[in-house]
């Protein structure tokens, strides 16, 4: 059971509190009648699935009920940052070797 | 003599209290304080068990949850508990153990026979054999093999005990209540930090109970250990949990603990739980949890009598029983020599200690030779006599060729061994920590720190009680530093005695006898031998995962606990290879093995998960309704009147609705709140069908697809001002279709000056469906004109219901007249009951969600996610219609547009109706061109629907169907077990196509 | 190859079993392979075990990073089925199932597989529409699968809690007889020996560090921790590590690897007759030869490759054991532990050819792959020899989510209302 801060909340909760909300910073893209089977595809189903440093979203569903993003290393579990939706994405390299990865 | 085994004085027993408890039905006595190994060992008894594949006698071995031999079942209340570890168990007065594992009787087992046979069944036999004939697998040799297998009974009936459940948190946890545990409590305590310390064992004080020599500041151990206890008692910031086994380390220092409440006592209090689950969330955690000690590898090693060396000083000094009355030492570490001199203090007569080192410490020798014990030195046991008990050792001398000797045979009736000590690092392992091995200290310890957390004293291989204490304390320090940044003074406590031991033994000693005919048992419980270990190697396991899997050792009860460096050891030996590049199998919760009513909790009957009930509850269960369970939702299936079955019940629920009216309980449907000025735009985007141009106080079928283009959700929309919609769901799909419109609302349109909320749960709503449904609402409406011109069919107005607010929505899932009225929800009981009592004055009736169902099947309504499975698109569904054809997108708009969403031969929604009006389509069953089609002949598609149409005056069924759109009016078949049923495809729509009965 | 037989073990037991030959060989790779395959598990082995057998490619090597069988071959619950609902997914299974029945006897190895009886429970009215469409389905395509009333479920498994007063009350059961277990190391093992006795190199702690493509896009050979291994075709059969390999080539992959948990009870007598499924209350149990009770839990929410989960998730399904079971709640856990478990969109598999020439992949096969080892095997080594897919796997593309032509066991099981 992971421990998540929530940005919004600005509390530390038990993960059952939130929901995975999958890969962070896929787009819809903004014209959808303009992409290509694959390019809908790709937005569709096609995820880095990292093994390492991820960034994924999560939602606070038993709190404020917003979305936030999460740096995490999916081998140890531990969580490197957690930002706004708003924010722009951490350098992942730097926040990598802080975690002396 | 009760007892025989029974020192004179000494110990932590109570021997003022006499408890009297059974063992196969044999009735003897034991003390409180006793566990029953202790106590059974008081009374002469060894053999307690026999092993898992040989079924040879086995005895006590150690003093721990480590014992892998003394497993036992116990009877509580006319049922048993299998595998508990007799080490464990404490006397209560009437304790029943039994046995297990043997046929008849403990003392002659028919599976013993496998012990002669054992030739034929080395490691990993099964995987050779049993394959011919094929068909006897699963029916002779499987059966067989099962039998055998197993150790204890299973329960038999119905646990009725409760468990509890608790979340705590902390700022260190001390896990361990050794020396190095309780001073870091103690360290940590006087900082101020929440500390937790629990330990497995019924008392505080983990090895320094059983150490009568050493002296902590002045104290005898037993004593300190006392004193520091009632220190912890009197700190309001630490809680104490004995009989509390942290079994599980999770991601992000999440610490379960089990804590047995009552298993101990023989009448417990009915309202305390059998066990208690702690979930503790602990800034840091020292794991203070201590180091066992190693059994030796030889030849008969097995034997009932043979017991760790530790175990026998814990027997003696703690609960006041020798383990015998000649007893021989066989030990590579120092640590044994203190229990000899311990048993020739209690008059024992240690007959020798057979030291495989060449030279032992000077001073030991001395002390022993003080004592006048024999001494062997260079000499290591190399077989054993006894079958139920051991009656002598022979001893061997080793050559410097490395040869061993015969040195004679030596009566005995018990041996205590060491072959040194193995730190326990599980705790760590689970932490993810990656152990490390340890040259000077001969075995794996913690590594890096993954998490927060630190191992102290004999957990990390650090020995001596002196160091073991100081490391305690400063782990103590350190944690409660790190989680709340504070230190404090404390005056750590001085010992004397309780030196580190020197000296280990890795792996198979030798021997002079014939290395393929004796068995030197490595896992106890699994009968697993060096010989077995070297044929895997032999036989091309290289990893130890592979040994361990190919042999089971270390698969056992105790997981290894007890056998894993010494195989180990025999792997790196047969594979010619160190032992850090054999691998180390992982460490796995939990720690001891722990009963599923513990994580189980409160989670049964009605707590197994929420119980959602509707407003109507009540009243239905007054009524007679029958329930499903549709979610977490109650909801009412159909009101049986006395002597009708559903089929009865659910006909005249039809008719009745269709002729007068019914009311319906809709509460569970979903509900969101849709507000702001871009709301109309935003449901234009999260639904197929356009918004924008809808009025306020009208309503409009949505559909819902996701961006794959597939049906995911359906429900009626009312729009009450122009930024403010009322917007319903399926029963099912609320949570989800709630958390997409949030994802789509704040991570791709945040833009969109849009709010909403979920109103499930604050609306009830009440369907009065049918002719009469005008007249059985008008009573109880104030300020909405119901008739049908200024509010016609999908209409949504705001009024009054008896006084009370509510949105009154004209819409129908039935095909008739019907208003769903949403009042808030504290009203709904009240709107129900009214309504009921109304409609009775029209001879109309409660209906539940069959007659829903056919209701709307007569009309041809779709339901989501039984008349649509996820692969649906609204083409298929015949929806068309509900697409907003100028929209430039929506979700789901180019996932339609995908080659195989346009694609000739989809699957597409159609009615079916068969041949003979009064058979019934099974739901599910699978529709052919041809009658009687081969097997593996590709469905044209299946029924999705099928009921008995009272309005129709006979069976209907809608179905999805290959090209389904242009099959109307041809034949198709639906093959059955029992033959083919002819079926004319139809439209969907059977009753009232044109929809008059909706617009009155 | 000595084959194995009770006389031969008896042969062995007069020398004291110290005649027994390797089962495998640990070879050193060579500079070049016809096949390699990335990942010794079940499914990698059975492939390369039928490339062999049944192709005639033997110069074939199956690289490891860890040890063989290690992954979710060697942490799953065993379960044998292959009652699905898509003609396409029943084909696959039942192709296994096929294959399963007198697996011993081809590879000479007992693998165990015991069909004592897969029963998928209903709860709910929902619940009973799948189940008789599965059946429904299952018996137009030949798969066998059949309805049981909650008193002839109890029947068939005496420990089912059946009362009313459960929250979800069995409303009745598919058993599938031919469905059961088997033993999932000596599934690994036997393909071993079968496929390192027809020349196939098994090269374990053999990390694959990259995929070589020459210029025109091909694949050349793999970058291995014991050097540069050339090939012109590679199978990846890794499992939860896929994307991270698919991506050595430039490959994007639909999945997303999330932990698996399963455990087992401490082993006690006969207890559990047959093998118990609950979707709709995440349950799966059956008991193993060795006596421990073999329980499966759902999987936790988030991707990782810890191969640990949380203890809420564990708890739920023991909740569920414990109500379906309620005598089981006295037992014990001995062990519990995680899987990665690479799941698909649709949640189904993907056996398939790629962009990249040369490169093949089976994977997705999310939690319930071990059941399909011999059918993925086999068809994947079709394949992979001739270049194309059999008939078999020929759905199972990549390019289906593209198409959106989905093989979709999930939606099948929508919930309802």
């Amino acid at each position: 059971m992971l421990l998540i801060y929530c940005p919004y909340c600005e509390v530390e909760r038990p993960e059952t509190e939130f929901h995975n909300g999958g890969e962070a910073h896929i787009a819809r893209p903004a014209d959808p009648s303009k992409t290509s089977d694959e390019e809908w595809a790709e937005f569709l189903y096609m995820r880095s699935n990292v093994k390492g440093i991820a960034v994924e979203r999560w939602r606070h569903i038993h709190g404020c009920g917003r979305f936030f993003n999460v740096v995490r290393d999916t081998v140890s579990d531990k969580i490197l940052k957690v930002y706004k939706v708003d924010d722009p994405m951490p350098d992942l390299e730097a926040l990598a070797k802080e975690a002396g990865r | 003599m009760s007892q025989p085994f029974r020192t004179e004085k000494g110990g932590r027993i109570d021997r003022g209290q006499q408890l009297t408890f059974t063992f196969d039905g044999e009735e003897m006595q034991g003390h409180k304080g006793d566990t029953l190994a202790s106590a059974l060992l008081a009374n002469g008894v060894h053999l307690v068990g026999r092993s898992f594949k040989y079924h040879r006698p086995r005895g006590i071995v150690t003093a721990g949850s480590e014992e892998p031999n003394a497993l036992v079942g116990v009877y509580r209340k006319g049922d048993q508990t299998p595998n508990l570890r007799a080490t464990q168990v404490e006397v209560y007065q009437g304790l029943e153990a039994i046995s297990q594992n043997r046929f008849p009787s403990l003392g002659f087992d028919v599976g013993a026979v496998n012990d002669l046979l054992s030739p034929l069944f080395p490691a990993g036999f099964y995987y050779k054999t049993f394959m011919w004939p094929k068909a006897f697998w699963d029916r002779v040799y499987e059966p067989v093999i099962r039998a055998a297998a197993g150790l204890g009974k299973p329960p038999k009936n119905p646990d009725h005990d409760t468990y509890g459940n608790i979340y705590a948190h902390c700022d260190v946890l001390v896990a361990g209540s050794g020396p190095a545990g309780l001073a870091a409590a103690v360290a940590a305590a006087e900082t101020g930090a929440k500390v937790i310390l629990c330990d497995e064992q019924a008392e505080f004080g983990g090895s320094l109970l059983s150490d009568e020599n050493a002296t902590i500041d002045g104290k005898p151990p037993a004593e300190w250990v006392r004193d520091t206890i009632v220190k912890l008692q009197g700190m309001d910031n630490v809680t104490l949990l004995s009989r509390t086994t942290a079994f599980g380390y999770f991601a992000h220092n999440y610490i379960a603990l089990a804590e047995r409440v009552t298993e101990h006592v023989s009448d417990p209090d009915p309202k305390l739980p059998r066990e208690r689950l702690w979930q503790v969330r602990a800034k840091e955690v020292v794991i203070a949890s201590g180091a066992i000690e190693r059994p030796m590898v030889f030849p008969e090693n097995d034997r009932p009598g043979i017991l760790l060396a530790d175990a026998g000083r814990t027997y003696l000094n703690r609960y006041g029983v020798k383990v015998g009355n000649k007893v021989l030492i066989a030990t590579a570490c120092d640590t044994a020599w203190q229990a000899a001199f311990d048993l020739a203090d209690h008059g024992v007569d240690v007959v020798a200690i057979a030291d495989l080192r060449e030279t032992p410490p000077e001073n030991l020798v001395a002390i022993a030779q003080a004592r006048g014990i024999r001494v062997e030195a260079g000499c290591v046991v190399t077989g054993t006599l006894g079958r139920k008990r051991v009656k002598a050792a022979l001893l061997g001398r080793l050559m410097t060729s490395g040869q061993v000797a015969s040195a004679g045979q030596v009566a005995c009736d018990a041996i205590l061994m060491s072959g040194g000590w193995t730190p326990t690092v599980s705790l760590y392992s689970q932490s993810r920590g990656k152990v490390v091995w340890d040259e000077t200290v001969g075995a794996y310890v913690p590594g890096k720190s993954v998490q927060h957390e630190r191992s102290a004293g004999a957990a990390k291989g650090l020995y001596g009680l002196q160091a073991t204490l100081e490391d305690g304390y400063a782990a103590g320090e350190a944690a409660a530093k790190a989680a709340i940044g504070k230190e404090a003074k404390v005056t750590y406590a001085a010992a004397s005695g309780g030196e580190a031991g020197q000296g280990a033994v890795l792996g198979a000693l030798p021997h002079d006898r014939n290395a393929s005919r004796v068995k030197a048992f490595v896992d106890y419980q699994n009968d697993v031998t060096a010989k077995d270990i070297k044929l895997a190697a032999r036989e091309g396991m290289q990893s130890i995962e592979h040994i361990k899997r190919y042999t089971t050792t270390g698969m056992a009860t105790d997981q290894g606990r007890l056998s894993n460096m010494n195989a180990l050891s025999i792997a790196s030996g047969a594979l010619e290879k160190p032992i850090v590049d054999v691998g180390l199998t992982t460490f796995r919760l939990p720690y001891t093995p722990t009963t599923f009513g513990l994580f189980a909790g409160v989670a049964r009957g009605d707590h197994f998960d929420p119980v959602r009930k509707t407003p109507s509850h009540d009243w239905v269960v007054a009524n007679g309704g029958v329930y499903e369970d549709v979610g977490q939702w109650k909801r009412t299936w159909y009101f049986p009147k006395s002597g009708e079955d559903m089929h009865a019940a659910v006909a005249r629920e039809c008719a009745t609705v269709r002729e007068s009216v019914g009311l319906f309980d809709a509460s569970t449907l979903g509900k969101i709140e849709v507000v702001g000025p871009d709301a109309a735009e935003f449901l234009e985007r999260m639904y197929t069908n356009p918004w924008k141009k809808l009025a306020p106080g009208r309503c409009r079928y949505g559909l819902m697809l996701n961006d794959a283009g597939f049906i995911v959700d359906d429900g009626v929309i009312g729009r009450l001002a122009d930024d403010r919609f009322h917007v319903t769901t399926t029963t099912g799909g609320a949570p989800s279709v709630f958390a997409t419109m949030e994802d789509y609302l704040q991570t791709e349109w945040p833009d969109l000056d849009v709010w909403i909320t979920s109103t499930t749960e604050q609306y009830a709503v009440a369907a009065v469906q049918g002719p009469k449904a005008r007249e059985v609402i008008a009573p109880f409406i104030e300020g909405i004109d119901l008739s049908a011109d200024p509010f016609p069919h999908m209409s949504v107005k705001e009024g009054t219901f008896c006084g009370v607010p509510c949105r009154l929505f004209r819409i129908s899932f039935t095909g008739e007249l019907g208003f769903e009225i949403n009042v808030p929800r504290r009203h709904g009981k009240m709107t129900w009951e009214t309504l009921a009592g109304e409609i009775e004055k029209h001879n109309g009736t409660a209906y539940g969600t069959e007659t829903m169902h056919v209701l709307r099947a007569e009309k041809g309504y779709i339901i989501v996610g039984q008349d649509t499975d996820g692969t649906v698109t609204p083409q298929d569904a015949g929806m068309s219609w509900a697409i907003g054809k100028k929209k430039h997108d929506f979700v789901g708009k180019r996932g339609l547009e995908r080659p195989d969403l346009v694609a000739e031969n989809r699957k597409q929604f159609v009615g079916l109706l068969t041949k003979d009006p009064k058979v019934k389509l099974e739901e599910g069953a699978q529709i052919t061109v041809a009658q009687n089609p081969a097997t593996g002949t590709p469905a044209e598609g299946h029924v999705t629907s099928s009921y008995y149409s009272p309005a129709m005056g006979r069976t209907i069924a809608l179905a999805i169907v290959k090209n389904g759109h242009a099959l109307h009016g041809k034949s198709l078949y639906v093959p059955m077990p029992d033959g083919s049923i002819e079926v004319e495809v139809t439209s969907p729509i059977f009753f009232d196509k044109e929809g008059a009965r909706l617009n009155v | 190859m000595k084959r194995y037989s009770f006389l031969e073990l008896a042969k062995n037991a007069f020398s004291a079993h110290q005649n027994w030959g390797r089962q495998w060989r640990a070879p050193e790779p060579k500079a070049e392979y016809d096949v390699v395959i990335i990942g010794a598990g079940g499914h990698g082995l059975a492939t390369a075990y039928y490339l062999a057998k049944e192709h005639g490619v033997r110069n074939v090597a199956v690289l490891e990073k860890g040890w063989l069988g290690g992954g979710n071959t060697g942490r799953n619950t065993t379960i044998v089925r292959s009652n699905y609902l898509w003609e396409e997914s029943a084909a696959l299974y039942n192709h296994a199932i096929d294959l399963w029945d007198g697996l011993s006897q081809e590879l000479n190895y007992n693998v165990m597989y015991s069909a004592r009886g897969v029963m998928m429970l209903a709860h709910t009215v929902h619940d009973v529409q799948v189940a008789q469409r599965h059946i429904h389905a299952n018996r137009l395509a030949g798969v066998q699968n059949e309805w049981l009333t909650p008193e002839q479920a109890k029947e068939y498994c005496p420990p089912l809690n059946i009362s009313k007063d459960i929250r979800y009350p069995v409303m009745g059961a598919a058993l599938q007889r031919v469905g059961g277990t088997a033993r999932h190391d000596a599934v690994a093992w036997g393909y071993a020996r079968g496929a390192d006795d027809m020349g196939v190199d098994i090269i374990q702690n053999c990390l694959v560090t990259g995929i070589k493509r020459g210029a025109d896009g091909a694949v050349e050979g793999v970058e291995t921790a014991k050097g540069f291994i050339k090939t012109k075709k590679v199978g990846v059969v890794a499992a939860g590590n896929t994307t991270n390999v698919m991506d050595m080539a430039g490959v994007r992959m639909p999945l997303e690897s999330y932990p698996l948990q399963a455990l087992v009870s401490e082993p006690v007598k006969p207890a559990f007759p047959c093998v118990v499924m609950s979707n709709t209350i995440h349950a799966y149990i059956s008991q193993s030869d060795k006596g421990e009770l073999v329980i499966g839990a759902g999987t936790d929410q988030f991707i990782s490759y810890s191969q640990t989960g949380g203890i809420h998730i564990t708890n739920h399904t023991i909740d569920a054991i414990c109500e379906l079971f309620p005598h089981f709640r006295r037992m014990r856990m001995l062990r519990n532990w995680g899987g990665i478990v690479d799941v698909t969109p649709d949640r189904s598999p993907i056996l398939s050819k790629t962009p990249v020439s040369g490169l093949y992949v089976n994977c997705g096969w999310g939690t319930g792959g071990f059941k399909a080892t011999p059918g993925s095997g086999h068809v994947f080594a079709h394949t992979i020899a001739k270049d194309e897919p059999h008939s078999i796997n020929a759905p199972f593309t990549i390019d289906r989510f593209k198409t959106g032509r989905l093989i979709d066991e999930a939606a099948a099981a929508a919930v309802a209302h």
